[in-house]
C-alpha cells in the first residue's frame, strides 16, 4: 500500500520541494473519500482544506439563480482541487461535487496557512506552485470563453 | 465507351454524378451523408484527410472532407455542418437526390510517417470528420502503429460527433479515447474543459508519437503549443487547414495561404511549414 508520504513526494505538484517542507505537508495530510454525488466544497463555506485527487472525477460548479448548476470544469486523478484556503477571505467561490466515487488526499490548509506565515520560504514555494495551477486554469477558461466551436 | 469513362474520371474539373444513399443526423446542425456513384465504373478511392468538391445544382460548389472508411470503395461519406446556404442545401438533400463530386483532392494525413509510432489524434468540433478515415485506417492495421490516443473536444454533449463510434473505438486495445466539452449539463459524466486539458490524462510518449490535429484554427494554436510543451517535435505535428476554394487543383489562387495553396499543398500541413502563418491575423 502506498504511504501518504510517498504519494505526496512523488506528486508533480510537490516536485523539488525541500524535504523538510514535504514532511510538513505530510503532517497536514489525510486520506479522504467522497461518494458519487457528494459535495466536497460549497460556495461561501470556510475554505480550510485543499485536495489532491487520487481517483474519480470532481465537477466544479456554479449555481446561478433559477438555473440548474453549471459545470465549469472537471478535475481528475493527479489534479489539485481548491486554492481559496490560501487567500483571504478564505471562502470557497464554487461548489465541487464528486461525479463518481472519489479518493483524495485532503491537506489542512488552515495549518499550512499558519506555517506559510511563519516561514516565508515555504510560503513562497506554495504560492509559486498554486500560481502555476491558476495560470493554467485561467488560460483554459479564456479558451473556453472564446466559444471556438460556435459558427461565427 | 470505356475510354470515355476513363476520360471522365480523370478530368479533375468535371463533377461525377453521385446520389444520396443515406442521411444521418449527428447533432442538431450536423449530418453525415453517404453518396454512391451513379456511374458503376467510378470507384471511390481516397486517402484519409483528402477532400472533395461537392457540386449542388443551382447552389454552387463547396469543399468537404471525406469522413468515411477508405477501405469501402463503393461510396463516399461526408459529415457536414450546416452553417450557410450551400451546407444547408447539402444537408437537406433527400435519399436519391443527385450531387456532383470532384476529387478527391489535396494532401492527406501522413500515414507513412505514423507507421510504427503512437498516433495522437486531436480534434475539435466538426474537425473529427476529416480525422475519422485516419482512425479507421489505424484500427484496421493495428499492428502497424503504436498506441492510438484520441482527444476530442466539443461545445456541449449534444454537439459531439460519432458518439457511439467513440465508445467503440475506446474498446480497442492500445487505444485511449478522451472526450471533453466546454459546457456540460448535470447528466454529462465526462470531462468539462477545453481539449488541451485532456493532455494530462493521455500518458504521451512524445519522442515516439506523431500528432494529427483538426479543429478551429484558434484551438489548433493552443493545441500545438501544448503538444510542444509535452515534448513533441514540430516535425511530428500535422494540422488540417481550411480556406475558401474554387478550382481545388491549384489554378485559381483562391485558397492561397502564405506561399501555399491549401487545395494542393494541403489541407494537411506539417506544423513547421505553417507555424509562422498560424500566428498571423487575416491570412
Ligand atoms: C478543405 C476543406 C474541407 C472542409 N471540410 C468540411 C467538412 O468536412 N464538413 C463541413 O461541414 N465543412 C467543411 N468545410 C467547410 C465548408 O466548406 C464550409 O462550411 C462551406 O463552404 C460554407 O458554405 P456555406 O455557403 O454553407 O456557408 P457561407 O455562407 O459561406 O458561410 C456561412 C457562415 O458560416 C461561417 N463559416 C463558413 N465556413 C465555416 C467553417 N468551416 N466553420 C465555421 N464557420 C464557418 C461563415 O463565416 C459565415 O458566417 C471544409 C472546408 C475546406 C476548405
Ligand atoms: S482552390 Fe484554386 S488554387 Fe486552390
Amino acid at each position: 500500500m502506498e504511504t501518504l508520504e510517498r504519494i505526496i513526494t512523488e506528486h508533480p505538484f510537490f516536485a523539488g520541494l525541500d524535504c523538510g517542507f514535504t514532511n510538513l505537508m505530510v503532517s497536514c495530510a489525510a486520506n479522504v473519500r467522497f461518494k458519487a454525488g457528494a459535495y466536497i466544497l460549497k460556495e461561501g463555506d470556510p475554505a480550510n482544506t485543499f485536495y489532491l485527487i487520487r481517483e474519480g472525477k470532481v465537477a466544479v460548479e456554479v449555481l446561478a439563480p433559477q438555473h440548474k448548476p453549471i459545470i465549469i470544469s472537471t478535475l481528475s486523478m493527479g489534479e489539485i482541487l481548491g486554492w481559496s484556503w490560501l487567500l483571504p477571505p478564505f471562502q470557497w467561490k464554487f461548489h465541487a461535487r464528486a461525479v463518481d466515487d472519489v479518493r483524495a488526499i485532503g491537506l489542512d490548509g488552515k495549518c499550512l496557512r499558519t506555517k506559510c506565515e511563519e516561514n516565508h520560504d515555504l510560503g513562497y514555494e506554495v504560492l509559486k506552485r498554486f500560481a502555476q495551477i491558476m495560470e493554467q486554469r485561467l488560460e483554459a477558461t479564456r479558451l473556453q470563453l472564446l466559444d471556438v466551436y460556435a459558427v461565427k | 465507351m470505356m475510354i470515355m469513362a476513363t476520360a471522365i474520371t480523370t478530368d479533375p474539373m468535371l463533377p461525377q454524378p453521385y446520389s444520396v444513399r443515406e442521411v444521418a443526423k449527428e447533432t442538431p446542425d450536423t449530418f453525415t451523408l453517404r453518396l454512391d456513384p451513379e456511374n458503376a465504373v467510378n470507384r471511390s478511392m481516397f486517402q484519409p484527410g483528402e477532400f472533395s468538391m461537392l457540386w449542388l445544382f443551382g447552389v454552387g460548389e463547396l469543399p468537404i472532407s471525406i469522413s468515411g472508411d477508405p477501405s469501402l470503395h463503393d461510396r463516399l461519406v461526408y459529415t457536414v455542418r450546416s452553417v450557410g446556404q450551400a451546407t444547408h442545401s447539402l444537408v437537406n438533400r433527400g435519399v436519391g437526390d443527385g450531387v456532383g463530386v470532384r476529387g478527391p483532392f489535396g494532401a492527406g494525413w501522413p500515414l507513412e510517417a505514423a507507421r510504427g509510432r503512437d498516433v495522437i489524434v486531436v480534434a475539435g468540433g466538426i474537425g473529427l470528420a476529416p480525422l475519422r478515415p485516419l482512425i479507421y485506417q489505424v484500427l484496421q492495421n493495428r499492428k502497424d502503429y503504436g498506441r492510438l490516443v484520441i482527444l476530442y473536444g466539443g461545445r456541449s454533449p449534444r454537439d459531439l460527433l460519432y458518439r457511439k463510434e467513440l465508445a467503440t473505438w475506446a474498446r480497442n486495445r492500445e487505444t485511449q479515447v478522451l472526450v471533453t466539452v466546454d459546457y456540460g449539463g448535470l447528466s454529462w459524466r465526462g470531462h468539462v474543459g477545453v481539449v488541451t486539458t485532456l493532455f494530462k490524462y493521455s500518458r504521451l510518449q512524445p519522442t515516439r508519437s506523431v500528432a494529427m490535429v483538426c479543429g478551429p484554427e484558434i484551438m489548433m494554436r493552443f493545441v500545438t503549443r501544448e503538444l510542444e510543451t509535452q515534448g513533441l517535435s514540430r516535425d511530428d505535428i500535422y494540422l488540417s487547414m481550411e480556406r475558401n476554394m474554387k478550382c481545388a487543383v491549384g489554378f485559381c489562387g483562391h485558397c492561397q495561404y502564405g506561399p501555399h495553396f491549401i487545395c494542393k499543398d494541403g489541407p494537411v500541413f506539417r506544423y513547421e511549414q505553417i507555424r509562422n502563418l498560424l500566428e498571423k491575423y487575416e491570412l
